[in-house]
């Protein structure tokens, strides 16, 4: 086995396990929080926004910092009703579950993703009673007695909704993680009146990343079903 | 029956991932499983003074909080040699051993608890102090101490012809520019996760990897324990990009942890924790020196680079490669150099190497052309090699020039003039740009089972994976035309560390490692079941000579007889099956085998407020047969954007001071989104390379970033007359 490449770096030597005696600790620091980002603050992103102003609304709901609540009071479970792709779940859920996490891991529907957990990328769109919604940000309990379609309500049985047809025929995926987002969020932007241009596809599209890069084939796949007006 | 590899056949895993029904690695309905969330440093550099968890150890629902005082010592057995994907030099990081803190967001512990919600409030709790040392977290500080890298070979030596210092003192017309890429993340939209399963000493991890049996073998040195008690699956990637070639300290975390607490522990990092260990691409400074008489001719080349590496392991990469094949120049040299830092270590992404080195080299062959009032394509033209100049080796095929002469017709170049400022749109500037790309064509010895099933189906078998090229859907276009059948009659199942070996998804190696043994695998198959028919009195086929009869629509036929294959099987009592590795030549290789490119793209720029805009990009590439054109145009468009993000977004930045990156997050890290992206035309010349493998597809997932920033810088220079050598290229830099 090679030997460790600090040898080659007298200067900053840190062999494992021992300080160098030359070295001493300058502080001993607690852990540092993250700098908490305000809206107005001016680092603020158009992404950023929406993570921030969901956070807000969170804090509002559970007025004490999450940390408090489980050291001082556990969390009670609350009952939630969730209708979720038709089907009407009765849930107990710790209150600070969000939906996405609900339906990943309570519901077993996978198809919506965790990419950032802050409302940055939308793989997790889903809809709320029509609307689209990025379930990472929205807790359950705020959503009790609504209607929720993720993207495994979307067809309807083995036939395809044309928007996933579409996303095949014009190959609008490649490792098909930010797709079950893409395909809610495309659907989405015809019913609002969104995609009249390219250009205006694009821009409300423009919520939805796509790493693999494959915008062109989204994009297409958008127009198609739009011009087939269903 | 017209042949399946060549056709647009969809992909062959659409429905699954349009319906949402693919299952990713954190998504496997394990019975039990309960949660694991890691702790990450708050430093850079330094050890742990004290780690409190009795406030995360005593909160609802927590079964374990593993620090350095009390996690298992894993036996981390040592590898015979490192594997392929990981670093050569150095030792790697293993999570929770000792106090020591080598880089910013380190694992520091670990919680485990029932609910995914009842782990994050606990590891909320964990209060660890440390006793900090000053951390080298800037490129310059970490300059001081640049050395040669340790690794030998092409990318480890420097390098050098004839004497390229007089050649260079001596030219009629030079640049000597220095260039800069920042350090970016691969940021696959899909996390890393591991959900780790014991079963007695019987270990499975369903993985995110781009390589099952790297996973396997590096679990099973960690743990001690023989190589088949460890399976890993990972059939589904969501992207990767690099980031899953080498397996992470989060699966040695996993397996640690459910080995503790003796149920399945799931742990799927947080988008922030994907900045801690899971690799980037190494921000890297490069000086390059040109050389030319006055009519073009390059007479000197020297690229230097200084490459950033953590301090616990050597990271090098193909950064100058490209640079010493790209042109017919007789006086070049070649330096690389190593920057350790307080950081992780970094970790191949998309185009590793070549997408940085070719930034430079690229944007200084358009300089050189704006000195020489030289068209930049007339430019490269006039030093095309007539062979591959470093190792004197004939190409087997090598059609850059046509990729030049191509993408310049379909893109409109001719239309450039070549004034800086020169085109304008309404009140927008208008540039045109253009830079080449390479990528050499790699294969690996890699293995395949095809079996004929009873009902004349075919399934294909490997431990490759698809982490979204198309790997299920190329093996079955292969397979079908080796078998003789239709493609939706065959099955790939890939990504299972029991199925035959595969090298790692990476280098572009993948369809050129495997397709051979699928191929060759399934005319074995075909031959065994005409051996079959020919000696079956029951087969209209009986009595004919074997070797006569073809494979072809899902049955043999010959002398006006056929059998289909499920006919076949039916008097079968159980499938047939041929395992078959395939390798490379093992002789030394008598042509140099690369892909070629080029890009055309036009921004524009408004003098106003300088916002660059991307407006179309036209490429074309030269990369052997295309098997699938539907997928391998999603490929190239994807590359492409990538490079659109390496010139106008990506950077991680770091806080110089203390070493922690600022932007962990994709709000703040840019990616190009919808709206950043213009109409790209991706174009793939009609060739064949056979020099690869029987197929002659040389592998495609690399090139298309290759290049792709220098072309775009240049048109930024065309239109503004500002010269950005430095990624990404943001408003202030145009100034
Ligand atoms: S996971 Fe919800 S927006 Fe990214
Ligand atoms: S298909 Fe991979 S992220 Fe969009």
């Amino acid at each position: 086995m090679a030997k460790n490449v600090l040898s080659r770096l007298p200067e900053i030597q840190l062999p494992d396990g021992q300080l160098p005696e030359w070295e001493q600790p300058v502080v001993t620091e607690k852990s540092e929080p993250e700098p908490v980002v305000r809206p107005g603050s001016p680092d603020l992103s158009r992404r950023t926004f929406v993570a921030v102003s969901t956070a807000l609304g969170a804090a509002m709901l559970l007025p004490a910092a999450p940390a408090q609540v489980t050291t001082d009071a556990p969390p009670e479970l609350v009952s939630v009703a969730l209708k979720v792709n038709g089907k009407t779940h009765a849930l107990k859920l710790d209150p600070r579950t969000s939906l996405l996490d609900t339906l990943r891991e309570h519901l077993g529907l996978t198809g919506t993703k965790k990419t950032c957990n802050q409302g940055a990328c939308g793989a997790c769109t889903v809809y709320v009673d029509g609307v689209r919604i990025n379930a990472c940000l929205a807790l359950t309990v705020m959503h009790d007695g609504q209607s929720v379609t993720t993207i495994e309500g979307l067809a309807q049985g083995d036939a395809l909704h044309p928007m996933q047809a579409s996303f095949i025929v014009h190959d609008g995926f490649q490792c098909g993680y930010c797709t079950s987002g893409q395909i809610m969020s495309g659907v989405s932007v015809i019913k609002e009146g969104h995609a009249g241009s390219d250009a205006e596809i694009r821009e409300w599209m423009s919520g939805n990343l796509c790493r693999c890069g494959c915008y062109v084939g989204i994009l297409a796949a958008v127009k198609e079903v739009r011009d087939a007006g269903v | 029956m017209s042949p399946a590899v060549g056709q647009p056949i969809p992909r062959k895993e659409g429905r699954a991932k349009v319906t949402g029904r693919a299952r990713f690695a954190a998504e496997y309905p394990i019975r039990g499983v309960v949660h694991a969330i890691p702790v990450l440093s708050t430093i850079s550099r330094g050890r742990i003074s004290s780690i409190d968890t009795a406030a995360a150890q005593a909160a609802p629902g927590v079964l374990a909080v593993l620090t350095h005082l009390n996690a298992p010592k894993l036996p981390y057995r040592p590898f015979e040699r490192p594997l392929e994907t990981s670093t050569r030099v150095g030792v790697f990081f293993k999570p929770l051993r000792d106090d020591v803190i080598r880089f910013n967001r380190q694992y520091v512990a670990v919680v485990v608890a029932t609910t995914l919600e009842q782990a994050e409030a606990a590891a909320a709790l964990v209060r660890v102090s440390y006793a900090p040392l000053r951390a080298i977290s800037s490129f310059e500080e970490g300059l001081s101490a640049a050395h040669q890298p340790r690794e030998k070979g092409s990318r480890g030596l420097p390098y050098q012809r004839g004497d390229p210092e007089l050649a260079f003192a001596a030219a009629a017309v030079r640049v000597d520019q220095r260039y800069t890429i920042p350090t970016e993340h691969h940021n696959p939209l899909e996390t890393h996760a591991t959900i780790a399963v014991w079963n007695g000493n019987q270990l499975t991890l369903y993985d995110k990897s781009q390589w099952v049996k790297g996973v396997q073998q590096h679990a099973a040195l960690a743990f001690g324990i023989p190589y088949d008690q460890v399976r890993v699956l990972s059939p589904f990637v969501g992207g990767a990009f690099g980031s899953a070639l080498r397996p992470w300290a989060h699966i040695d975390l996993a397996a640690m942890a459910a080995q503790v607490v003796k149920r399945p522990v799931k742990l799927s990092l947080t988008r922030e924790a994907m900045y801690g260990t899971t690799g980037f691409r190494p921000e890297t400074r490069m000086r390059v020196r040109l050389g030319a008489n006055a009519s073009g001719t390059l007479t000197a080349v020297m690229h230097e680079a200084w490459g950033q590496t953590s301090t616990y392991e050597e990271y090098t990469e193909n950064t100058l490669d490209a640079t010493r094949l790209m042109y017919a120049v007789p006086n070049l040299s070649t330096v690389p150099r190593l920057v350790p830092m307080h950081v992780s270590t970094p970790q191949y992404m998309r185009g590793p190497g070549e997408a940085t080195g070719m930034f430079a080299l690229e944007t200084a062959l358009d300089e050189l052309a704006v000195a020489l009032r030289m068209d930049p394509v007339a430019l490269r033209i006039k030093n095309e090699p007539l062979a591959d100049p470093e190792s004197k080796l004939p190409w087997s095929l090598r059609s850059y020039v046509q990729t030049m002469q191509l993408g310049a017709e379909r893109f409109g170049w001719a239309r450039r003039t070549p004034a800086v400022g020169s085109m304008k749109d309404g009140g927008l500037l208008i540039g045109m740009g253009m830079a080449g790309a390479t990528y050499p064509a790699l294969r690996f010895p890699t293995s395949a089972r095809i079996r004929m099933n009873l009902s004349g189906s075919v399934t294909v078998l490997s431990a490759a994976t698809d982490i979204g090229p198309g790997t299920y859907t190329s093996m079955a276009q292969v397979a079908a035309d080796a078998v003789g059948l239709d493609v939706a009659l065959v099955n790939v199942e890939l990504a299972d560390s029991k199925l035959p070996y595969a090298h790692a998804q990476g280098a572009s190696a993948l369809f050129a490692s495997l397709s051979p043994a699928v191929r060759e695998a399934g005319r074995q198959l075909a031959r065994q079941l005409a051996a079959r028919a020919v000696a079956d009195q029951r087969s209209p086929l009986y009595g004919l000579k074997a070797e006569t009869l073809t494979a072809v629509n899902g049955g043999l036929s010959g002398a006006g007889k056929r059998e289909s294959y499920a006919a076949l099987m039916a008097r079968s009592d159980a499938p047939l099956e041929v395992h078959l590795t395939s390798a490379p030549p093992m002789s030394a290789p008598k042509q140099s085998t690369h892909c070629f490119g080029s890009h055309f793209v036009e921004v524009s720029v408004d003098p106003d407020v300088l916002e660059v805009r991307v407006r179309r990009v036209v490429s074309a590439f030269g990369v052997g047969r295309v098997v699938n054109p539907r997928t391998a145009h999603s490929q190239a468009v994807g590359g492409i954007i990538g490079g659109i993000g390496m010139a106008l977004h990506e950077q991680t930045h770091t806080d110089p001071r203390y070493g922690r990156i600022m932007n962990a997050n994709l709000s703040e890290y840019l990616i190009p989104v919808h709206a950043d992206v213009p109409p790209i035309e991706a174009v793939y010349l009609d060739e064949v390379d056979y020099a690869i493998g029987p197929l002659g597809a040389k592998g495609l997932g690399e090139l298309p970033i290759v290049g792709v920033a220098a072309a775009i810088s240049n048109a930024v220079y065309h239109a503004t007359g500002k010269r950005v050598r430095d990624l990404p290229i943001t408003i202030e830099k145009l100034l």
